[in-house]
């Protein structure tokens, strides 16, 4: 079924099914748009450094907003001492940027509307915390995670309550929103052009009436794209957020 | 009841939750925007805490549509 909004989210194989110990493996869709995600960041970000003026050209000014965004981003959030983390932040942010970015190409896989990989990004994070939380507090640090100071006694098992649920939830919600958002825009735009389509087969009066869904389908195009940005940036704050639960505790 | 109908059924149920999440997006950037009308100097430092309320809130409502969705095409 052609007109299926579900049918662009599927993954096939490109090539053969090879194994390696035990295990199948083969080249998809999804792998290669991958591939190109780290290619493009990597050879648009070469090129924009490749030749640094003091009076920066086209693509210097691109490289430099986007490293300034970013960068700008870990100062405000994690402070001097989110400097070492601004690596991870940045490549975050490039990855989920370039993979919705590359999405909105028409026949293009988008990386990032498959649960797998928005689920694996969002793990490592949540991991990454955990690890630098114990790393720099000891096992003290849930304690001044999950006991806020000055709550009466009363009410602090619920407080402690609701922080562990908090916790626990955020690995779920920050894998699940990107995945969310990239899977129900690009549903969005196919059901419209699919009544662009449906309607202009049904003749010219049908043809009148595909203009709204049409104009509607640009416009909804358009809001796609401020997604795939806000996405990306919202993805790499919560990273900042929640790395700043581990390195400065107790609010 | 059929099953296939209750499942049908279900996910619309489920996508009432999206209308909450829109409540709740509107409800802080329509607050932000009073705050930045009333001090437009401050605005621009919390436009990345409406932005980070709004991806919360919005996440919600992306859960209820990821529940229909589930619904609809996997169960």
């Amino acid at each position: 079924m052609a007109n299926d909004p579900i049918h662009q989210f599927q993954i096939h194989d490109l090539t053969d099914k090879f194994h390696i110990g035990g295990y199948e493996f083969s080249f998809t869709n999804s792998a290669l748009f991958m591939g190109a995600t780290v290619l493009t960041i990597t050879g648009f970000l070469l090129l924009a450094a490749r030749k640094a003026e003091l009076v920066p050209g086209k693509t210097q000014s691109v490289g430099e907003l986007w490293y300034e965004m970013v960068h700008n981003m870990v100062r405000q959030v994690l402070g001097p001492e989110g400097k070492k983390f601004f690596p991870l932040v940045f490549s975050l942010f490039s990855f989920v940027l370039v993979a919705n970015m590359l999405g909105m190409f028409p026949y293009f896989f988008t990386v990032t509307s498959q649960v797998v990989v928005t689920a694996t990004l969002a793990v490592f994070v949540i991991v990454l915390v955990v690890l630098v939380g114990i790393w720099k507090h000891g096992l003290s640090w849930f304690k001044k995670l999950f006991i806020p100071h000055g709550v009466p006694l009363v009410i602090l098992p619920f407080i402690s309550l609701i922080e562990i649920i908090s916790f626990l939830s955020r690995p779920v919600s920050l894998g699940l929103r990107l995945f969310g958002n990239m899977l129900a825009g690009h549903i969005v735009l196919k059901v419209f052009a699919g009544f662009v389509v449906s309607l202009g087969a049904l003749g010219l009066g049908g043809m009148l009436g595909a203009i709204a869904p049409m104009f509607m389908a640009v416009a909804l195009t358009a809001l796609e794209f401020l997604v795939a940005f806000l996405q990306a940036f919202v993805f790499a704050i919560l990273t900042c957020v929640y790395l700043n639960d581990a390195l400065h505790p107790g609010h | 009841m059929d099953a296939s109908a209750a499942k049908l059924i279900g996910a619309g149920i489920a996508c009432i939750g999206m209308g909450g999440a829109g409540i709740g997006v509107g409800h802080i950037f329509g607050n932000y925007l009073a705050g930045a009308l009333r001090n437009p100097a401050a605005a621009g430092a919390q436009f990345t805490n409406a932005l980070i309320g709004a991806a919360l809130a919005e996440g919600l409502g992306i859960f209820s549509l990821v529940v229909a969705l589930l619904l609809l095409f996997v169960a």
